[in-house]
């Protein structure tokens, strides 16, 4: 590791397992440190930061909020290359309805809706949550480079967004309804389904991250 | 195009070694477990689970080592179960790499365990494994790896494990598990149907054939297989190949 090594940083505000992201990100990009941490110093001092997230809504944005780091990645969100992975996304739209109604950061227009208890497809019954394997519509976007379109990542959720700029979608999924897969904006791109997870096409898309100046 | 089938290939594994009985005894060595997770991987396995067969809480250690190893190398998700009984045994696995537990006896003996898991990590991470046998006309519970009867309806069961939060269900068929018959396709749909969260059919595996009945007769949303892999029947990739060509949605 060299002493100009890049750096990035996986914010750790206390929700959930962040092994997979970091070992991922570590895999594609053996010369860049990759640090887990909250202390809000190191996030605005590395060069690229991910924001993950798992679980409520509600729990992850009470302590996005607690420990400050709501400004933080609006700062990040102002000058670098920032990622959303599902949760991290849900945070970035305006307002959820999970868990009675929660307000997000609202870096994307729109908001966290439902998939409904009675989700169907052609009359058949769809299960929540929308878990394994689906296909995404690609936008324009550098993150896509040298990944094949409705190429097919891993999902786990049962809230999807519903974007109400179409310009910032860049990625489409369906599941009984239409819902946004990849969001994007400036330097700021998000995608409901877990590239840490996601096989040799999820880590592509990490690779693509890491080399990426944060230009659309 | 829709949300794919998914093939899971699951690793039986003994003080650090994959292992696969039939009818739950008659052990027989099939190999280094971050190996083998690396094959599977490399042949496009949708996910991988491990059961941790270990008896002694000390040799668990070992699995905890491996999952680690394992989660370094293997990006796809990972469920591990087998031993499962405290909040303190899902974070050791989740901070080892785990992405989802698998929940067995301890919810049978305290299904408020399984509220609990849920609300501490998300149901997307709760695994509630089911082993059922055919007692006359319905489905039963057996723990202790299908020799202690409980009286408790599968199918019964299966809801209420929903209702406390699992995010999906993982059914062996102790009649069928290592006997390569195919899916007891009766419990399988019973549960399927009468839940909405994805329901993992597991145990009777000997065929390509019986991973399509499992989806398309049995409505399973996954696939769950050990021995047909283990000692090179068929490849994963085959697998998928074969369900895709049944006309089954699948990640190719």
């Amino acid at each position: 590791m060299t002493v100009n090594s890049k750096i990035c940083a996986v914010i750790d505000y206390g929700m959930g397992n962040l092994h997979s992201a970091h070992g991922a990100l570590q895999s594609v990009a053996p010369d860049t440190q990759v640090l887990v941490t909250g202390d809000p110093e190191v996030i605005l001092r590395a060069d690229h930061v991910v924001l993950p997230g798992v679980g409520a809504i509600r729990d992850c944005m009470a302590e996005i909020y607690a420990q400050g780091i709501d400004a933080v990645v609006r700062e990040v969100a102002a000058s670098k290359p920032l990622l959303g992975i599902c949760v991290g996304l849900q945070a970035m739209m305006e307002r959820s309805e999970e868990n009675g109604g929660v307000d997000g950061l609202g870096l994307f227009r729109g908001q966290v809706k439902y998939f409904g208890d009675d989700l169907r497809e052609n009359g058949e019954r769809l299960k929540v949550p929308h878990m394994g394997w689906n296909t995404v519509s690609q936008g324009k976007h550098p993150l896509w480079n040298g990944i094949a379109d409705d190429t097919r990542f891993y999902f786990v959720h049962s809230y999807h967004v519903k974007a109400e700029n179409e310009e910032q979608v860049k990625g489409r999924g369906h599941y009984g309804v239409d819902f946004a897969a990849a969001m994007g904006q400036d330097n700021v791109f998000a995608v409901q389904f877990h590239p840490e997870k996601s096989h040799n096409a999820g880590l592509a898309l990490l690779k693509n991250f890491l080399n990426w100046d944060g230009q659309a | 195009m829709a949300l794919a089938k998914r093939i899971i290939p699951c690793l039986d594994v003994d003080k650090g070694r994959v292992v696969k009985g039939v009818n739950f005894v008659g052990i027989r060595d099939a190999g280094d477990p971050v190996e083998i997770a690396k094959r599977y991987n490399d042949q496009g396995a949708d996910e991988i689970t491990f059961l941790d067969i270990t008896a002694s809480h000390e040799e668990r250690e070992t699995t905890v080592h491996m999952v680690e190893a394992i989660a370094e190398q293997v990006f796809i998700p990972l469920t591990v179960g087998g031993g499962i009984r405290e909040i303190a045994d899902i974070r050791n696995m989740l901070n080892a790499g785990a992405d989802k537990v698998s929940i067995n006896s301890a919810a049978v003996y305290n299904p408020d365990f399984v509220r609990a898991a849920a609300d501490k990590f998300g149901s997307q991470c709760i695994v509630v494994a089911i082993d059922a046998k055919q007692v006359d006309d319905h489905w039963e519970i057996f723990t202790h790896g299908g020799r202690k009867p409980t009286g408790i309806n599968a199918v019964e069961w299966a809801v209420k494990m929903a209702d406390f939060g699992a995010g999906e269900i993982l059914l062996t068929s102790m009649d069928r598990d290592g006997v390569k018959t195919g899916f007891d396709l009766g419990v399988t749909k019973a549960i399927s149907d009468a839940v909405n969260i994805p329901v993992i059919a597991s145990g009777g595996v000997g065929n390509l054939d019986h991973l399509v009945d499992g989806v398309k007769l049995g409505g399973a949303d996954a696939v769950l297989a050990a021995s047909i892999f283990h000692f090179g029947e068929y490849t994963v990739q085959q697998a998928k190949e074969h369900m895709a060509a049944a006309g089954i949605e699948m990640r190719l």
